[in-house]
C-alpha cells in the first residue's frame, strides 16, 4: 500500500504546506480558528472564576457600604491609576507585535514582546510598593490587623467597623493578588513567546501562539479594568 | 480570525490605545466628584466602554470570521450576568441586614 495514490498525494501535500499546519486540520485557517476558539472557551471560564470574586465582593460593598468606602479610601488610588495606564500600553505593545509578525517585521515583533514584558514587570514592581503600604499600615486581614478611628466618607462622626474593613481587604488582596498571578504566568508565557520570535519561529503565515497569548494578556487587562474602579475608587470625592 | 494585513490597522490600534487613557483619566476625575448613587454607575460605564474596546479592536472580535467566538462571548457575558444577577436578587431581598 505504500505506492498508493492516498499516500503519494499526502506526501506531495505535506511538501506543499507550512510545517507548522497540523494533519489533523485541513487548512491553516481552520488551525487557527480552532486554536482561538479554544482560547475563548478558557477565557470563559475566567470570566466566570473572576465573577464568583465580583460577586462577592457586590455583595459585601452592598451591606457594608459606608465601611467598605473608607478602607478603598486608605488604597493609593494614584498607583492604581499608574497601573492601569501601564496595562493599557502593554496591550498596544501585544496588538503591535502581532502586527510586526503579520508583516514581518522581525525585529519590531522581538522590541514589542520585550516592551511587553517591561511593562508587565512594572506592573508588578507598583502593586509591590502598594502592598508593602498595606503591611506597614497593618491593613493586613489577620491577628495583627488594625483600621480604627478611621471615618466613614460623608458621615464624619461615624468611625468605619474594622471587621467589616477586614472583609474590604480580603477581597482587594484576593482580587489583586490573583490578579498579579496572572500577570506573572503572562509574563511566563510572553518569555516563551519572545524565546520563540527570537528563533524566527512566527512568520506572516503563521504566528498562532502569539495571537493566543495576545488573547490572554488583553484579558489580564479587561480584568483589571474592573478591578480599578471597583477597589481604588469607591468615595473619593471629599 | 480575519485578515488584518489588507490596510494597515495601526491608526485604529493608537485611536483605540488613546481613548483607552483618557477613559482611565475620566474615571479617576469622575470619582472626585460627588455624584451621589451615580458614581458607580459612571464608573462601571467607563469600564464596560474600556473592556468593549479592548474586545472588539484588541483581541480582534470585530471583524472574526468565526461566528462561533461571538456565540462564546455573548454566552459568556450571559451567564456572568446570570450569576450576579440571581446572587444580588437573593441578597438583596433578604430582611437580614
Amino acid at each position: 500500500m505504500s505506492d498508493s495514490p492516498a499516500t503519494v498525494v499526502h506526501g506531495e501535500a505535506h511538501a506543499g504546506h507550512n510545517p507548522a499546519l497540523l494533519h489533523h486540520f485541513a487548512t491553516e485557517e481552520q488551525q487557527r480558528d480552532s486554536a482561538s476558539f479554544g482560547m475563548w472557551i478558557f477565557l470563559a471560564t475566567e470570566v466566570m472564576f473572576f465573577g464568583g470574586l465580583f460577586c462577592a465582593y457586590l455583595i459585601y460593598r452592598r451591606w457594608y457600604f459606608g465601611d467598605f468606602g473608607a478602607a478603598s479610601k486608605s488604597i493609593n488610588a494614584a498607583l492604581g491609576a499608574t497601573n492601569t495606564a501601564v496595562l493599557i500600553c502593554s496591550s498596544l505593545t501585544v496588538v503591535l507585535a502581532i502586527w510586526a509578525a503579520q508583516t514581518s517585521r522581525r525585529a519590531l515583533m522581538i522590541v514589542m514582546l520585550i516592551l511587553t514584558m517591561l511593562f508587565g514587570v512594572a506592573f508588578l514592581g507598583i502593586k509591590g510598593i502598594e502592598y508593602k503600604d498595606k503591611f506597614d499600615e497593618h491593613h493586613v486581614p489577620g491577628p495583627s490587623f488594625s483600621f480604627s478611628n478611621v471615618p466613614i466618607p460623608g458621615h464624619p462622626n461615624q468611625y468605619a467597623n474594622p471587621q467589616h474593613a477586614q472583609i474590604f481587604f480580603a477581597l482587594y488582596f484576593v482580587m489583586t493578588g490573583l490578579h498579579a498571578l496572572h500577570m506573572v504566568i503572562g509574563l511566563g508565557i510572553f518569555a516563551w513567546l519572545l524565546w520563540m520570535a527570537w528563533k524566527g519561529r512566527f512568520t506572516p503565515e503563521y504566528h498562532t501562539p502569539l495571537e493566543i497569548g495576545g488573547l490572554y494578556w488583553h484579558f489580564v487587562d479587561i480584568v483589571w479594568i474592573y478591578l480599578f474602579p471597583l477597589l481604588y475608587l469607591i468615595d473619593r470625592h471629599p | 480570525m480575519s485578515d488584518h494585513s489588507k490596510s494597515s490597522p495601526l491608526a485604529t490600534y493608537f485611536a483605540v490605545w488613546g481613548a483607552l487613557l483618557v477613559g482611565t483619566f475620566l474615571t479617576y476625575e469622575a470619582a472626585l466628584l460627588d455624584l451621589g448613587r451615580y458614581n458607580a454607575a459612571v464608573a462601571l460605564i467607563i469600564a464596560t466602554t474600556k473592556a468593549l474596546l479592548v474586545v472588539l479592536f484588541f483581541m480582534h472580535l470585530k471583524g472574526a470570521s468565526e461566528k462561533l467566538l461571538k456565540l462564546v462571548v455573548a454566552s459568556t457575558i450571559f451567564f456572568l450576568i446570570l450569576l450576579l444577577a440571581l446572587s444580588m436578587f437573593d441578597y438583596g431581598t433578604r430582611s437580614f441586614s
